[in-house]
């Protein structure tokens, strides 16, 4: 017998073993979710994205939470009050909450939390009105405001505001390279088990959950494989149970087509992933609106997501995603006109053409590349003669971007949940921050833009503040520092077996307390 | 093999890693992109003073040469620094990831020098035969076929048409409170597709370059008088012949392991295999400068084991050496 009969044997036995050997978790179940994203830690406190935010939430627990019509429930906070002015905003904690350790959630850490969020995270507009904040007893937080700030119950949700235990953060040390971010004690509905970085992260259920009856599973085991190919594989198999943040027209066609999984576009409300081309407004080439105007006149958005996307995404027409409660439906679509882009090139004085460079952030081949490429042969029929710039990397595509040096660049910008958070941040013309990824990198400069991107984050009536955002989306419709082209057609893959599929406005972003298995 | 001898191979390997670990340094350096922006983008953005505070915090913004003088003494007292991406010391990734690297390697290692000389004797035996054309058709596909490209096909295979064996990673998550046998039999069903995909390419190396050298030795004389003697066939190829065709193997083994350690990179990408090459090629994405540095220190200094005991081995195998020493 051959060494490789005797492997071929040993193999098939190991096969047998991994077939007829018993599910080894117990009642509850184990539930595997699939991701191509390495989290970095696991502290949401210091650092955002998707990534971090998944585990994080399961972690951690927040004071508050919000179901899929975009409504604030209770969670640390069983109840809360804003005051009339709007300038401070009262929490009421439940009492029965305590960290994996033991210890019980008071006030302090809630306070503390918020104060170490401001600090660290990324997204500096969450908390910056928040100046200062009173514990007057050990379940009552009252956050005191420099202005009144409406998105901040939005903020408080447990994709943005972990909350720490402040008798382990609370030591001195840096934050955002604390340790206890790779081993994290927090009071959501699963403790950590195991975090081995860029492999996968283990989580068990919290015996002491403060919420009755919850969570349902045993444990949550978060897997990484990066390669998109191989993680289908292992949801055709069973191997992994959901996967969700699944992009691809591809994957999305193949998950559907397999009889044990479930796919569903729930879960992305808040989240807002646009994917759009930038105008870098600093070059003389674009610095004319109507050279802007007449590149989105050419561009098709249905052949994009129709053709290339394969009907998976939709088109988008605005800096806000259309799931947003402060979407704008009235603002200018700009459908293809060949005619008016190049009597509007002729008019800006460039009708005998010209060249530009596109770079594109490295990502999903039909996101990215293929819609660049159409972009190329779809500019030419104006006079435009595109260069498509790939970079091998996000480094390199990042350091151009950043830095300003690009023309047109595609890029995937997440709205966050509330306007303030994700939008107000690529459109503020005090935030054009040479070096600075995700600033008001297209150097875009309007005064009234930023007049109404201020007055509605401090506006608390809901009706005025969406008449603010409509303003806006239609000033810079106009304007055009930015041409949107497409909502990224997140996907959730699922067993059809699991219950209670995440389904709210932050999906997996969000406790999974409630997701069970069925028969 | 006297110890000097090895203490001067040692000391030659050591200053060999030192100059990899100062040509890394700079070499990585020279790729464009800022790791304080690779992180800003993994944090979700950043302001301009979180930039700042990233560089401080890794030494980032102090010159060139302090920042190698810092991490050369690092590592002269065993610290190779922390990750700019996972704020985890190095040492710690390194630990997670280079046992599933030396599995992975060895076993294909072992797969294609035993198979591969194998059937190097076989097709010596009779080197016009059928079997020998075999041999050697095999060889030169498997010399000329990219590893990736390799891996692809057994996924597609081994994924859709026969679907026995893993496509990716190293064990089932659903198996990880199972007992010890169970685990090390997930383990093994995993290794087969990577570390065959490894092993396919020197296997070839190996089967060609046996064939030649058992050519040569079958036709001397002491084969004959092997012969004549009336030793079995077995006997006279494999303890007569292969025992002296078996150096130039066995220096291409030395040689080739580090050969095997860059392969890896490619294979444990291809099969999500959780080991030091796919590390190394994330953080290569990430510039997380100390994580590859410290990837390539180690698989230097895997190579550099290798080598030395390949010298050992070597005068282990012919006599002839141990007496010049």
């Amino acid at each position: 017998m051959s060494v490789m009969t005797r492997l071929m044997g040993a193999a098939a036995i190991a096969a047998s073993f991994t077939m007829a050997a018993p599910m080894v978790h117990a009642e509850g179940g184990t539930l595997v979710i699939a991701s191509t994203q390495v989290p970095r830690h696991l502290n949401g406190a210091v650092q955002s994205g998707i990534a971090t935010a998944i585990p994080s939430t399961q972690i951690f627990a927040s004071p508050i939470r919000y179901d899929e019509n975009w409504e604030p429930q209770p969670y640390l906070a069983s109840s809360w009050s804003i005051a009339d002015d709007g300038m401070s905003v009262t929490l009421n904690l439940v009492q029965n909450a305590t960290f994996h350790d033991g210890k019980p959630v008071t006030s302090e850490d809630v306070a503390f939390s918020i104060m170490t969020t401001k600090e660290n995270h990324p997204f500096k507009s969450m908390f910056a009105p928040v100046e200062t904040i009173d514990t007057p007893d050990a379940h009552t937080v009252v956050i005191n405001l420099s202005k009144p700030h409406p998105a901040l119950l939005l903020a408080l949700s447990p994709a943005l505001a972990p909350v720490l235990p402040k008798h382990i953060y609370g030591d001195g040390q840096d934050a955002k390279s604390h340790p206890a971010n790779s081993a994290p004690v927090g009071s959501g509905p699963f403790m950590l088990e195991e975090f081995t970085p860029g492999e996968a992260v283990v989580m068990k259920k919290n015996p002491t959950f403060f919420m009755d009856g919850r969570p349902k599973l045993d444990e949550i085991i978060i897997r990484i494989i990066k390669d998109p190919s191989a993680l289908l594989i292992a949801m055709e198999n069973g191997e992994a149970d959901m996967y969700p943040f699944m992009a691809g027209s591809q994957e999305i066609k193949r998950m559907e087509k397999a009889d044990n999984i479930g796919v569903t576009t729930d879960g992305y409300a808040a989240v807002g992933p646009l994917n759009w081309l930038a105008f870098n407004m600093a070059s003389p080439k674009l610095s004319d609106v109507r050279v802007r105007q007449a590149i989105a006149y050419a561009v098709d958005r249905e052949f994009i997501t129709k053709a290339l996307h394969r009907g998976v995404s939709t088109a988008q027409r605005g800096p806000i995603i259309e799931s947003s409660p402060f979407f704008d439906e009235t603002i200018p679509a700009y459908d293809v006109d060949l005619d008016k882009a190049n009597a509007l090139m002729a008019e800006a004085g460039f009708a005998d053409g010209m060249e530009l460079t596109i770079d594109y952030i490295p990502g999903p081949k039909e996101q990215q590349q293929s819609v660049a490429e159409y972009m190329k042969s779809q500019l030419k029929k104006i006079g435009i003669a595109i260069t498509v710039r790939a970079a091998p990397d996000f480094p390199t595509w990042a350091g151009r971007v950043g830095g300003h040096d690009f023309e047109l660049s595609m890029d995937v910008v997440f709205n966050w949940g509330d306007p303030v958070i994700g939008v107000h941040r690529t459109y503020l013309s005090d935030n054009i921050k040479k070096g600075v990824i995700w600033s008001n990198t297209q150097q875009y400069k309007n005064a009234k833009v930023d007049e109404l991107l201020n007055a509605a984050a401090v506006e608390l009536d809901q009706g005025k503040r969406a008449a603010l955002y409509a303003e806006f989306q239609q000033t810079v419709a106009t304007d055009l520092p930015v041409y949107w082209i497409n909502a990224l057609p997140y996907h959730t893959a699922y067993d059809k077996k699991l219950q209670n599929v995440p389904s709210g406005i932050w999906g997996t972003m969000h406790p999974m307390d409630m997701v069970e298995w069925g028969e | 093999m006297t110890l000097s001898y090895l203490l001067r191979r040692i000391g030659y390997g050591l200053l060999l890693m030192l100059g990899v670990v100062i040509l890394n340094f700079f070499l990585i350096r020279l790729a464009p992109g800022d790791p304080a922006v690779v992180i800003a983008g993994e944090m979700g953005g950043a302001t301009e003073e979180m930039l700042e505070s990233i560089r401080e915090e890794y030494g980032l913004n102090k010159p060139i040469f302090t920042q190698l003088w810092i991490y050369v003494s690092g590592i002269a007292t065993g610290n190779l620094g922390e990750s700019f991406f996972f704020n985890q010391p190095v040492s710690k990734l390194i630990g997670l990831r280079i046992w599933p690297t030396i599995l992975l390697v060895i076993t294909a290692q072992i797969l294609s020098i035993s198979i591969g000389v194998f059937m190097g004797v076989i097709a010596a035996r009779k080197p016009n035969g059928i079997l020998s054309g075999i041999v050697s058709i095999f060889a030169t596909i498997g010399y000329a076929v990219p590893v990736f490209w390799t891996g692809i096909m057994l996924i597609i295979l081994f994924a859709s048409v026969i679907p026995i064996f893993p496509v990716e990673g190293m064990q089932s998550v659903k198996l990880r409170d199972a007992g010890f046998v169970v685990k090390t039999l997930d383990i093994a069903h995993h290794l087969v597709l990577p570390a065959f995909t490894l092993a396919i390419i020197y296997l070839a190396q190996y089967a060609r370059l046996s064939r030649a050298s058992m050519l040569e030795v079958l036709g001397s004389d002491y084969i004959r008088t092997a012969r004549a003697k009336g030793a079995s066939e077995v006997s006279v190829l494999f303890k007569h012949a292969l025992r002296n065709a078996a150096l130039p193997i066995l220096t291409v083994a030395g040689l080739q392991f580090g050969n095997l350690i860059s392969g890896a990179l490619l294979v444990e990408t291809v099969f999500n295999w959780p080991g030091m090459g796919r590390l190394a090629f994330d953080s290569i994405l990430r510039r997380d400068y100390p994580t590859i540095l410290g990837v390539l220190f180690f698989a230097s200094a895997m190579v550099v084991v290798a080598n030395i005991i390949t010298d050992i081995s070597y005068r282990w195998a012919d006599p002839r050496l141990r007496r010049k020493s």
